[in-house]
């Protein structure tokens, strides 16, 4: 079977400055696969143009073998793949239940005159994305808080409500920018325990990430970008010890 | 500072459980709003009745704009080109100006029809614009509508330029005219109380339209957009689409509006659609609460009444004090608008009546 989501020599220019060259990468099936690299490196752009919010200059992606939308965020979402964001990006002034509910809007159909109308249809479809917006709650831990609207929510809660945001859009590729950006040690742990849940659910997993005790116990595979280039690929105790790595990461300190 | 906006609140969502409690209120208030212009015109005379009828307009108008402003956050100073163009399409529609005399169940909803349709046009172009930018575009848009309506008298007089169309059907139904007084039961009912109701039941539905929309998929979305626009097209949203629906729907209830207005006054100019009147608009939308339906509601009443109160009272109270008009209110009446907005905005910046964190029980 093919890989889930394929990248094929993926670039993207800003001006004069190549933010991603020649970038393929290819992410199978139920597994979670890391994106690591120094900042700059151009991680988020790779989220930016694969999840359609960019046009990519060159080469494409393949999702499931067919090529994605390019350029049309809603349809790549609709074609099955959801994100967060590294500065997370909630309905702020909306409660924690309306966030997922939004979620939902990809999944379902009701329009003006069903609105209006109320008819049974609209209103079983209404139920159903609410009964799931709290389900989604409480699978990531948010069950206490529906009715908080997100801005008063913590850091590690707003975290979270993106990804049960994210997830109920029925992805089957969850990308995650920097989830545990700004978490404790206690909540990174219990994100950790959330990721596998998700990925035991059978959603495949695309992570950015820093924390490198997150990325080395989780991941599966992980590819590491600098200066918008894949230097390496595999599992996270390889490009662990991978010479190229470790001197993107400490700037050629193995040369002093 | 907002205890009182909780209190009102609170206490109406206690009474939204209580189901006596609720149909008392609403009986309470059905029987309020039957009476009302009849309690007006004994107190002040057919000219409040009037008031009345011209603040359920701006009623309309301020739902719509809140679609726009409110819900989807697209801020639009142009908003009155839409009232415009569902004015002129009743009145091209159903006047000797062109001899075509459609019946009202056609020409309004075709009012509201191609109001949509401009509002669609007004959207599409500046799609990717936000605050201050697609305000611009939305002011201009506003002015380039009235002065069509000021021009299209040359070559071929399509909208009789700056002197307007006149002699404009009144309402009717088929053989019932609300131009004409009718007796009910021994009481008469003049033209203006007859326009009092037919204005309450749209702008009834207006609400009823906008409250269903505001708690549903569609509403959701708007809010999404508002909120993050990018994070919003990221979950799934088709923004383009639901950015127009939105011009589109607000600017159907500016035409719905428009039309009642044109079959209410008989006439229209291009006057009536100046760039003040989408800024009363806005303030309404603002004042009252945005994206709050009940505090738009208020918004809309109190500053459609409040310079015609000032007109009606504080007028004959100086010349029975000084025998003459010290000061015309219609000359201060901007001054006091400001102030308004100054104080308002110093001391509620969210609007009179805000929307508390929404505790929406979904559950039906």
């Amino acid at each position: 079977m093919s890989a889930l989501l394929e990248a094929r020599s993926v670039g993207k220019r800003f001006g004069g400055l190549d933010a991603l060259m020649q970038v393929s990468l290819g992410i199978e099936r139920g597994e979670i696969y890391g994106l690591i690299g120094p900042n700059g490196a151009g991680k988020t752009t790779l989220f930016n143009v694969l999840t359609g919010l960019y046009r990519p200059d060159e080469g494409e992606f393949l999702f499931d073998g067919a090529p994605l939308p390019v350029g049309e965020p809603h349809r790549v979402a609709a074609a099955g793949i959801a994100r967060t964001f590294q500065n997370i990006r909630l309905f702020a002034n909306m409660s924690a239940v309306e966030n997922v509910m939004v979620g939902r809007h990809v999944r379902t159909r009701t329009g003006v005159i069903g609105a209006v109308l109320r008819d049974s249809g609209s209103r079983a479809e209404e139920r159903a994305i609410h009964a799931r917006s709290l389900e989604l709650l409480e699978y990531v831990g948010l069950a206490g808080r529906r009715d908080e609207s997100a801005r008063n929510l913590s850091y590690g809660d707003q975290r979270r409500l993106e990804i049960a945001r994210a997830l109920a859009t029925e992805p089957r590729l969850l990308a995650l920018d920097e989830p545990a950006a700004g978490m404790n040690a206690t909540e990174t742990a219990s994100l950790r325990g959330l990721l596998e849940a998700i990925r035991a659910d059978g959603v495949t997993v695309l992570l950015i990430e820093h924390d490198v005790k997150l990325v080395m116990g989780l991941c599966d595979r992980v590819a590491v970008l600098d200066y918008g280039r894949k230097i390496a690929e595999g599992p996270p105790a390889r490009v662990q010890r991978d010479p190229t790595v470790i001197e993107a990461y400490l700037g050629g300190a193995l040369h002093a | 500072m907002s205890w009182a906006a909780k209190d009102l609140g609170d206490w109406v969502e206690t009474a939204k459980r209580d189901p006596r409690a609720r149909w008392l209120g609403v009986a309470l208030i059905a029987v309020a709003l039957a009476v009302l212009p009849f309690v007006a015109g004994a107190v002040g005379g057919r000219g409040w009745v009037r008031i009345i009828d011209f603040a359920l307009l701006y009623v309309m108008l301020a739902l719509g704009l809140n679609i726009v402003v409110g819900f989807a956050g697209l801020l639009d100073l142009g908003y009155i080109a839409f009232y415009a163009v569902g004015a002129y399409t009743y009145a091209l529609l159903a006047s000797p100006h062109f001899g075509i005399h459609l019946p009202v169940w056609l020409v309004l909803p075709m009012g509201a029809g191609v109001a949509g349709v401009f509002g669609v046009l007004l959207g599409a172009p500046t799609l990717k614009l936000r605050g201050d930018y697609l305000a611009i575009v939305t002011l201009g848009f506003g002015e380039i509508i009235r002065i069509f309506l000021n021009n299209l008298n040359a070559p071929v007089n399509i909208t009789n330029g700056p002197q307007g169309v006149n002699r404009i059907d009144p309402i009717s139904f088929s053989n019932f005219s609300l131009a004409r007084p009718v007796e009910v039961l021994g009481i008469d009912v003049p033209s203006v109380h007859l326009y009092y109701y037919l204005f309450l039941a749209l702008a009834l539905l207006v609400i009823f339209v906008s409250l269903r929309l505001e708690n549903s998929r569609i509403g959701r979305a708007w809010v999404a957009i508002r909120e993050d626009e990018v994070a919003a097209r990221a979950m799934g949203i088709n923004t383009r689409n639901i950015k127009l629906l939105a011009f589109a729907m607000g600017a159907s209830f500016g035409g719905i509006a428009g039309g009642l207005f044109a079959g209410f006054q008989g006439f229209v100019s291009p006057e009536s659609f100046i760039l003040m009147e989408s800024v009363v608009v806005l303030c309404m939308v603002v004042l009252g609460g945005m994206g709050h339906i009940p505090g738009v509601i208020l918004g809309a009443v109190l500053l459609a009444a409040m310079p015609e109160v000032f007109r009606n009272t504080i007028v004959p109270v100086q010349q029975q004090l000084f025998g003459k008009i010290v000061f015309d209110p219609e000359v201060v009446r901007m001054l006091l608008f400001g102030l308004a907005l100054v104080l308002v905005m110093l001391f509620r910046p969210a609007g009179i009546w805000p929307s508390t964190t929404r505790k929406r029980e979904l559950a039906s």
